[in-house]
């Protein structure tokens, strides 16, 4: 285990749009304040909607502390390109980062929850997933 | 046949010019099942290609197909990017060191480059994507000996192949959304990878003559 970490897991967010992502952002910080480091890597460098690689590797390698980091992404080339940018890092950040199958928004809320309370990436990223398939009307 | 890398650079940007020349047409696919951009994403990145690897005669030919790789991954901005670039990046890798390629390479650059485009994308034939036009192309310059004739054939089959995926409902990417509505229009992904493998056909062809 990486020692330096403050003990909370990261999360990037991953989306075709920047305002998207900012916004999923802004939700969230109002629930859990700026306890965690959540960071946006959408739309691609020139301005238009699209994702880039490059871009979560370099959010990847600006928040990670030795802690793990969880990307959320939204749709196919989210995927891809999340990825791909981690097939791009060395070990250990390489194998502490790690990829969520969940619904973007909800997935995104509720992994920021459960980093904020010092759970593991495993767990973290457990609880991005399970809001596959939640009810939001009981 | 024998492309050195001076010829390897010269085919990759007859492929760019092809995909700048089909920019509006590819849009057009992409707007009836997709998100529009792929004609934009493709001639963004195959612009950025043409520029990136205009210095790299020099270079190995393996070098040059991971550059175009890199290029698309970094400047497409759609899902073209990471499966074409990592196509680029799987042909380069197969090629190697080689300062010039025969016909007996197309069949083994093609086939990583497939191999690619099916990992990354988690795809198969008939989801109505580019492996519906790729994969067809591949298995006949697998088939028998390559020579210019087989390779025209391949171009065949990966038209066939398009045409074979306005048949069929999509399963991958945004058109996946649209279900059975996405019958009857033929797959943008498919498209692109049919101008490409004939624009190399062309290439080949007035190289040879």
């Amino acid at each position: 285990m990486v020692e330096w970490g403050d003990g909370l897991v990261g999360i990037i967010l991953v989306s075709h749009s920047k305002k998207m992502a900012e916004g999923a952002k802004e939700i969230i910080e109002q629930v859990i304040g700026d306890k965690i480091k959540i960071k946006v890597a959408a739309g691609t460098s020139d301005n238009r909607l699209g994702t880039d690689v490059f871009l979560i590797e370099q959010k990847v390698l600006e928040i990670f502390d030795g802690d793990g980091v969880l990307i959320i992404p939204d749709l196919g080339s989210a995927v891809m390109s999340t990825e791909m940018a981690i097939e791009s890092l060395e070990e250990p950040i390489r194998s502490m980062t790690q990829l969520a199958d969940s619904p973007f928004f909800e997935g995104a809320i509720a992994a920021a929850m459960e980093a904020s309370f010092g759970k593991s990436l495993e767990e973290v990223k457990q609880a991005a997933e399970n809001t596959r398939g939640m009810k939001k009307i009981a | 046949m024998a492309v050195n890398s001076a010829e390897l650079i010269e085919i990759i940007n007859l492929i760019a010019h092809d995909i700048q020349k089909n920019r509006d047409f590819l849009t057009e696919l992409d707007s009836a099942i997709g998100d529009a951009d792929h004609g934009i994403n493709m001639s963004k990145g195959f612009k950025a290609v043409t520029e990136k690897i205009s210095t790299m005669a020099d270079k190995d030919c393996g070098s040059i197909l991971k550059t175009v790789g890199m290029t698309l991954v970094s400047t497409v901005g759609g899902a073209s990017g990471p499966l074409y670039g990592t196509a680029f990046m799987r042909a380069g890798q197969a090629v190697g060191d080689k300062q010039q390629l025969g016909f007996e390479d197309i069949p083994i650059l093609l086939d990583a480059a497939l191999e690619g485009i099916k990992m990354r994308g988690k795809a198969v034939k008939g989801e109505k994507t580019i492996i519906d036009a790729l994969e067809p192309a591949v298995e006949v310059l697998k088939s028998s000996p390559m020579d210019i004739k087989l390779m025209n054939a391949a171009v065949k089959a990966a038209k066939d192949g398009v045409e074979y995926t306005k048949g069929i409902i999509a399963k991958k990417g945004r058109a996946s959304y649209l279900g059975e509505r996405s019958l009857g229009h033929q797959d943008p992904g498919a498209t692109s990878c049919y101008i490409m493998l004939s624009s190399t056909y062309k290439a080949i062809l007035d190289r040879n003559n």
